[in-house]
């Protein structure tokens, strides 16, 4: 292993991870739930049960939130590196993997360790292998 | 009323700390995932800000029984790992190997306009669906 010191920025990634955690707690202290995002988003596509409205507002804020950055200045733009099949690949893995593990990094990562959750750290440990092991299978054995 | 305002409020503000976190850049969160190449451990300083942050609210609401805005505190009870989750896990993080992008980074992206961010979201939406309607035919099965 070689560190990207180049590519290092624990500054920026601690002051956005603050802003996530001030997110989480707002939700939780406020709406009583959970901010698991595959858990709010799938739940627009069951039947409605009258929950839609702030279902909805949460995924519309995190819609904005790159227009909101505008006022500060120019958002920095994503590096999307892969092609449309990968990318087709990746969202069918994490819909289906989301659901089925009943959570992704905000669910389990974010808030289920702030919650010292043994069923969130599994989780966070099992898509933190499978993300680990992937990139290496993709890069270092296929070289992709 | 004020549930769907400060729900907009906490998507928001959780799409702003992805964008500044640098979790909303897919080649970032590759680099990080890519332990055997050239390694940026930066984002692993996000989820640590963000538990920082999370861990006295998420005790306080532990508390509760209603929230702030007088919300039924709906926090998850369920305690055991078992295999759903953790195949479920391993899965989400696969498809988070494949592109770089968790379901709340996709959708920041596409709110920057990006057309590939708008595939993986489409994807992940018809994962989220296939999973919803197969577990909803097996419990239709088991009721019969």
């Amino acid at each position: 292993m070689s560190i990207d010191w180049n590519s290092f920025t624990p500054g920026s990634a601690v002051a956005g991870g603050v802003l996530i955690g001030i997110a989480a707690a707002m939700f939780v202290l406020l709406n009583g739930r959970i901010a698991g995002i595959s858990g709010i988003l799938s739940g627009l596509l069951q039947p409605a049960k009258g929950d839609r409205a702030w279902r909805l507002a949460f995924v519309l804020g995190l819609l904005a939130a790159p227009a909101a950055y505008l006022l500060a200045g120019p958002f920095p733009k994503p590096q999307i590196d892969v092609g449309w099949g990968a990318l087709v690949l990746a969202g069918l893995l994490v819909g289906v993997g989301t659901r089925y593990g009943s959570g992704c990094t905000s669910g389990h990562g974010v808030c289920g360790l702030s919650r010292l959750s043994p069923r969130s750290l599994a989780a966070t440990a099992a898509f933190m292998g499978g993300g680990f092991a992937t990139v290496f299978v993709v890069r270092h054995l296929l070289g992709i | 009323m004020s549930v769907i305002v400060f729900s907009l409020l906490s998507g928001l503000v959780f799409g702003i700390g992805l964008i500044v976190s640098g979790m909303a850049d897919p080649a970032k969160v590759l680099g990080f995932l890519d332990l055997a190449g050239r390694w940026d451990p930066s984002l692993a300083f996000v989820m640590g800000g963000a538990i920082a942050v999370g861990v006295m609210p998420f005790a306080a609401a532990r508390r509760r029984t209603v929230s702030f805005l007088r919300q039924t505190m709906r926090l998850p009870t369920a305690r055991h790992v078992d295999r759903r989750l953790i195949a479920g896990s391993v899965l989400f993080g696969m498809g988070w190997g494949v592109a770089g992008f968790c379901p709340g980074a996709g959708l920041v992206a596409l709110g920057m306009g990006e057309l590939k961010a708008a595939a993986f979201v489409l994807a992940m939406l018809a994962g989220m669906g296939a999973l919803e309607l197969l577990d909803r035919r097996s419990a239709n099965l088991r009721a019969a």
